[in-house]
């Protein structure tokens, strides 16, 4: 299948890869405008929440942390979609990832920015959010570089610029192509970020090569963005965050929840961009096997977080572990088992049973269950301190935070939707020969 | 340091009457939830009285124990901070700078006493409560996290008197409106640094234990175990 892209005539490749830039269909519209209303609404709702005070979403005390938090987690997770299984794939050499890896570079990159508005739209005061950057100030005060939250700010801003720029290096000859082939305020905008490539042979080298050394950087960037996104917990000594599990076992979970997001995001591109050709169910298999070995390991890493602290018997840890696995957030408990770990299992482990649709189905699901995963990471333990006189019980969010929660996938949609219409969500220049590109 | 506060409370003199939790309310300007609020948990009160039951119905035994901010000496709120918000004057006090707070609430997240309120809202007072507010303490305003200060605003006051005196700060003579209120005589406040103090002398003795000692926060209140 791979091999029969190859051989497919460059006229018919050109044609098949740029037809998602042309000029927007009605279904690309309607999308496009009505993922657009729900984050309007979704600004509206942090404006409502900023104007009235951050009491307008349904933490309390003891629960200060909540949604906002889970969703946070949720979308650095997903972030780790791109740009890590694409370093990976980019550095094994792994052939077949060659239509997937813009894909998934993209997916980062918003996932970043979505996930990262979560800290400040969870502050109470997010006017004056810049105290937490260091910057020189009149009382020669720094932020506190002790506070797991500096070193999240820092570990997220870092990912953030290297995935861009991971990204945005093999677009070049993408865009320098196209600039030479196309007219009107694209021209210019593909003039300006095709940096005045060539196709040189020495432009060709020091792509390849900062292309690679971004692979590894990023590679070494994203293992430490999640572990330090799990050390906002893991470093408060509150029952059940503090765990030497949580670096690796949110790693896990980030990577697990990428691929996830990674297939359904090929799936929807397959189908609306009729990709079909390039995004085979080759692909998809693969991915769904990368996706059940992922599974077992979240799998393990949940059985060894909760065993060791049910067989320990500790008292603290186990109001919340009570609270979680029998106690008001059960059903989320359960749900989150049967999402991660019995229908992927099911759905994928049996060879009859994997096909894309299935795929995409368990991808579905382990999204859902990764979401509930942070849910009750979050508040099992904040709902159980250890003076039973402060617990509070199941957490109940307001239409504010519903409507930001609803607001930033719709983010994700519209900045996906925005961005395969003026980029090449499949690079182009992977399937051409060097010489063909760029001039 | 030249001094060093703490507070010992006798949980066998507490009777639950919660005239300190009024005081505390009076001297520090906290404000007053609606019920409906107070429903949620979002009620501010800087000391609780936490209560412990024993017993089945009719044959009940209630316990109550106080509690405030631990000023622990390794303060778990204080590192996680990233704002300095929170830190440890050089009185052993764990105060709360509400113009830093940016309001993550992590520190709230971190406290295992649960002794941090959050500012959900801009303050409010049923009338004519508003009108009594203490001058020598600010309001907070929305967004912002809160506690015990150990009445830091009255160890100001008496430190200054003293100093304008021209002698040392007397035992007894600074006390927190928790400790004033308090009809039972429970709560006793003063300096840890002087080995003569009541609280020195009722912290080393034998009944004296903190509260989560286990998890190596320090406190600096002593809770006076029952002995009837």
């Amino acid at each position: 299948m791979e091999t029969a892209v190859q051989e497919l005539p460059d006229t018919q490749l050109r044609e098949d890869l740029w037809r998602p830039l042309r000029a927007p269909g009605r279904a690309w519209t309607l999308w496009t405008l009505s993922s657009a209303l729900v984050v309007v609404a979704g600004l509206i709702a942090w404006g409502y929440q900023i104007h009235t005070g951050i009491g307008v979403v349904g933490k309390t005390r003891p629960m200060m942390w909540a949604l906002y938090i889970t969703n946070f987690v949720f979308w650095i997770g997903i972030s780790h979609a791109g740009t890590l299984i694409s370093a990976i794939l980019r550095l094994t050499e792994a052939e077949w990832r060659k239509p997937v890896t813009r894909a998934a570079e993209a997916i980062t990159v918003f996932c970043l920015m979505i996930g990262g508005m979560f800290p400040l739209i969870h502050l109470g005061r997010v006017w004056i959010f810049y105290y937490l950057i260091p910057y020189p100030n009149e009382r020669f005060l720094w932020p506190n570089f002790r506070s797991p939250l500096v070193w999240d700010l820092t570990a997220i801003l870092t990912y953030l610029t290297g995935s861009t720029i991971f990204l945005f290096l093999p677009l070049i000859p993408d865009l320098a192509h196209l600039r030479d082939h196309v007219t009107g305020w694209r021209r210019g905008l593909y003039r300006a970020l095709a940096l005045g490539w060539t196709g040189s042979d020495r432009q060709w080298h020091a792509l390849e090569r900062a292309m690679k050394l971004m692979a590894g950087i990023i590679l070494a960037v994203a293992v430490s963005v999640h572990t330090v996104v799990s050390w906002d917990f893991a470093m408060a000594i509150a029952p059940m965050w503090h765990s030497t599990i949580f670096g690796p076992y949110f790693v896990a979970g980030a990577i697990f929840s990428g691929i996830a997001a990674l297939i359904i995001a090929m799936a929807v591109i397959r189908k609306t961009m009729r990709l079909e050709q390039y995004l085979t169910p080759k692909h998809f298999d693969n991915l769904a096997k990368l996706l059940l070995l992922m599974s077992l390991l979240w799998t393990y890493f949940t059985v060894a977080e909760n065993l060791t602290v049910w067989y320990g018997n500790a008292t603290a840890e186990l109001n919340v572990l009570e609270e979680k696995v029998y106690g008001a957030y059960a059903p989320f408990f359960w749900g989150m088992v049967v999402c991660n770990a019995v229908i992927p299992f099911v759905l994928l482990s049996i060879r009859r049973l994997r096909t894309l649709t299935t795929s995409v189905m368990a991808s579905i699901t382990v999204v859902i269950g990764m979401w509930l995963e942070r849910f009750l990471i979050v508040l099992t333990t904040t709902s159980r301190p250890r003076l039973p006189a402060a617990w509070g019980g199941m957490y109940h969010p307001t239409w504010v935070e519903l409507t930001i929660t609803a607001a930033t996938f719709a983010a994700m949609l519209l900045l996906y939707l925005l961005f395969a219409k003026v980029f090449p969500i499949i690079a182009i220049w992977e399937f051409k020969s060097n010489e063909e590109v760029g001039h | 340091m030249e001094h060093r506060w703490g507070m010992a409370i006798d949980l066998d003199r507490c009777t639950g009457c919660e005239a300190c939790v009024v005081a505390c309310h009076a001297e520090n300007n906290i404000p007053i939830s609606t019920p409906e609020e107070a429903a949620k948990g979002r009620a501010f009160h800087w000391l609780r009285v936490d209560r412990y039951y024993e017993g089945e119905f009719p044959d009940v035994k209630v316990k109550y124990m106080p509690v405030m901010c631990q000023h622990c000496d390794d303060a778990p709120c204080e590192p996680v901070c990233p704002v300095y918000a929170t830190y440890h004057n050089e009185e052993g006090l764990n105060v709360q700078v509400y113009n830093r707070c940016v309001g993550t609430r992590y520190c709230g997240n971190n406290c295992p006493y649960t002794v941090r309120f959050f500012n959900w809202f801009e303050p409010q007072w049923p009338e004519p409560l508003a009108l009594q507010h203490n001058p020598d303490v600010s309001v907070r305003p929305s967004g912002v996290m809160e506690k015990c200060t150990f009445c830091v605003q009255r160890i100001k006051r008496g430190k200054n008197e003293a100093a304008s005196e021209g002698r040392p700060v007397r035992e007894g003579e600074i006390q927190p409106a928790c400790a004033q209120s308090c009809p039972a005589t429970a709560i006793t406040f003063g300096d840890l640094n002087d080995k003569e103090s009541k609280v020195s002398r009722l912290a080393e003795s034998g009944r004296a234990t903190k509260l989560l000692e286990d998890l190596g926060t320090k406190p600096k209140v002593f809770y006076l175990q029952r002995l009837g």
